[in-house]
């Protein structure tokens, strides 16, 4: 099987007034139809390699890669214009704030109902049992009277169920996530990700899921790519994180409190040691 | 004597109860945690606590003396608040400098210069911090300085509202090991408001588990590691968090 995704010595760097600085720095991997997790602190890079994937660095931002293969097409070469078809359809993005990605004045099943509209033409009636189906898929009880409601209305929870339900109802290939749980409830956190995990297995999609929490990736993720600096430090099945080798990774991991923590000071990471940030 | 006391406590917003009827007790030199999901009131307690929800009935009382509605001075020198979100808590045209000054220009104490130079010892800040913007600091070195003006007035009870959920999990660290040591070497009182029950594990001695604006369960901390909850919210909230997961190998 061709992989999904192949990405190859990826490089994005910004100005800064002592020169060009690489916020991402030799990043290459290869996705298949699988779930790949992406961890590392703030600064690390790991949200600028998912919006490279999708293009969306701007000037003065700067983008190289040997290889940036999506399904058999060159990223790097796609104009603004052909990309538009890619992003959204075939390739999405779960931010990580429902109150800032979600357009306050529409309602939460116009814009929905947008986000098929934007790739596809479907006819009126069509369309809202799609978006009622959908909203049901991502389990929400009462979809019609959801449908009808405005982002404030909805808790964040249920925001994050609603941008989940607009990304994936063009039925992407890939679904990038970024931090999508991070603004919610450890209850509610749990919920989000097994909702994502059940719709990326019965629809067979590429998932790739950023976050700063270790653990939550690998409870989520089949192969994990640890990030410091921009550059990757580790990269391992998520079975065999607990084994990992870098010291960074193994800073974090024990960085991190556990339910049944008896220790009495939390280790935590000399960053001198490996000669990152 | 118990250092807060809560009794019979209502807290409303516009006439809407958020947190009814509740009562608690934290000892002196306790560490005490207030656990739930968002919308669960727990932060709305600690709120009533320091004065920023005026409209509750029922009794406060802080080492013996009891809370009332207004703003209050003496109160403010005893017990302090911590907020959850170091980009928002500081003014962002004040320097550190004048930041740490602030509560000693209001309670008119002297030494301001000695005080505000040990604070930032305290919290491992050098003085090279001080005279800078929030904007120049880091979010851990923004939480450090929101812990140094809570300090400031040398209280005896600190209010930490999610003192690092908006920090990365190496930083949490530094944090939660600054917090500790600040109340060993300081014999402090801690009422602590998160949604995560590993950092209780590491941090409180005893817990209650609100939802809904009451308090379900009332447990010690090593309750988490047995997983001794009779509550069936307080379970679902631990497995939630991993509770579920834990292994023998997490115990080698």
């Amino acid at each position: 099987m061709t992989p999904l995704l192949e990405i190859d010595n990826l490089r994005v760097s910004f100005p800064t007034p002592r020169g060009r600085i690489d916020v991402v720095q030799n990043v290459s991997f290869t996705l298949g139809r699988e779930r790949l997790g992406i961890v590392g602190e703030s600064g690390s890079g790991k949200s600028m390699t998912g919006r490279a994937i999708l293009r969306l660095i701007r000037p003065p931002g700067e983008v190289t890669a040997d290889r940036m293969i999506f399904d058999g097409t060159d990223l790097q070469t796609r104009s603004e214009r052909a990309m538009r078809p890619l992003r959204g359809a075939r390739i999405s993005m779960i931010m990580q704030d429902p109150k800032f990605s979600l357009n306050p004045v529409m309602t939460v099943g116009s814009q929905i109902a947008e986000a098929v509209r934007a790739h596809e033409s479907v006819p009126r009636r069509a369309l809202a049992k799609r978006v009622r189906e959908m909203l049901e898929a991502v389990r929400i009880n009462d979809p019609d009277r959801v449908a009808r409601m405005y982002p404030h209305e909805v808790s964040g929870g249920m925001g994050q169920r609603v941008m989940i339900a607009m990304m994936l109802i063009p039925k992407p290939d890939l679904l990038i996530a970024d931090e999508p749980t991070s603004a919610l409830d450890v209850s509610v956190q749990a919920q989000v990700l097994d909702l994502i995990d059940e719709l990326i297995v019965n629809n067979g999609m590429g998932l790739i899921l950023i976050s700063h929490d270790l653990n939550l990736v690998a409870r989520y993720c089949d192969r994990i790519l640890v990030m410091n600096g921009g550059r990757v430090v580790e990269s391992c099945a998520a079975a065999d994180l607990h084994a990992a080798t870098h010291p960074y990774t193994r800073g974090l991991l024990a960085s991190i409190p556990r339910i049944d923590e008896t220790r009495d000071v939390l280790p935590v990471l000399d960053r001198s040691s490996w000669g990152g940030t | 004597m118990s250092a807060i006391s809560l009794n019979g406590l209502t807290i409303c917003y516009g006439g809407i109860p958020a947190v009814h009827d509740l009562s608690l007790d934290v000892a002196d030199g306790e560490s005490f945690a207030l656990v739930g999901e968002s919308g669960s009131g727990k932060s709305t307690v600690l709120r009533a606590i320091s004065g920023l929800a005026p409209e509750w009935t029922g009794q406060i009382s802080v080492l013996g003396a009891s809370r009332g509605h207004g703003p209050d001075r003496a109160f403010a020198r005893t017990c302090q608040m911590v907020f959850q979100d170091p980009y928002g808590s500081l003014h962002p045209r004040k320097t550190m400098d004048s930041v740490l000054s602030e509560p000693l220009i209001v309670h008119g104490l002297s030494d301001r210069s000695e005080r505000v130079s040990e604070a930032l010892d305290m919290v491992g800040l050098g003085q090279d911090f001080r005279f800078r913007f929030p904007h120049q600091l880091s979010g851990g070195q923004r939480q450090r300085v929101a812990i140094a003006r809570a300090l400031m007035l040398k209280p005896r009870i600190m209010l930490l509202d999610e003192p690092t959920s908006a920090l990365d999990v190496s930083v949490q660290a530094e944090i939660l090991n600054l917090l500790k040591r600040l109340r060993r070497d300081q014999g402090l009182t801690y009422l602590m408001v998160t949604h995560n029950l590993p950092v209780v594990a590491f941090m409180c001695e005893r817990m209650a588990v609100m939802n809904g604006g009451r308090v379900v369960e009332t447990a010690p901390s090593s309750a988490l590691r047995t997983g001794d909850f009779s509550d069936p919210y307080a379970r679902h909230l631990y497995a939630a968090s991993g509770g579920d997961e834990i292994v023998p190998e997490d115990q080698e």
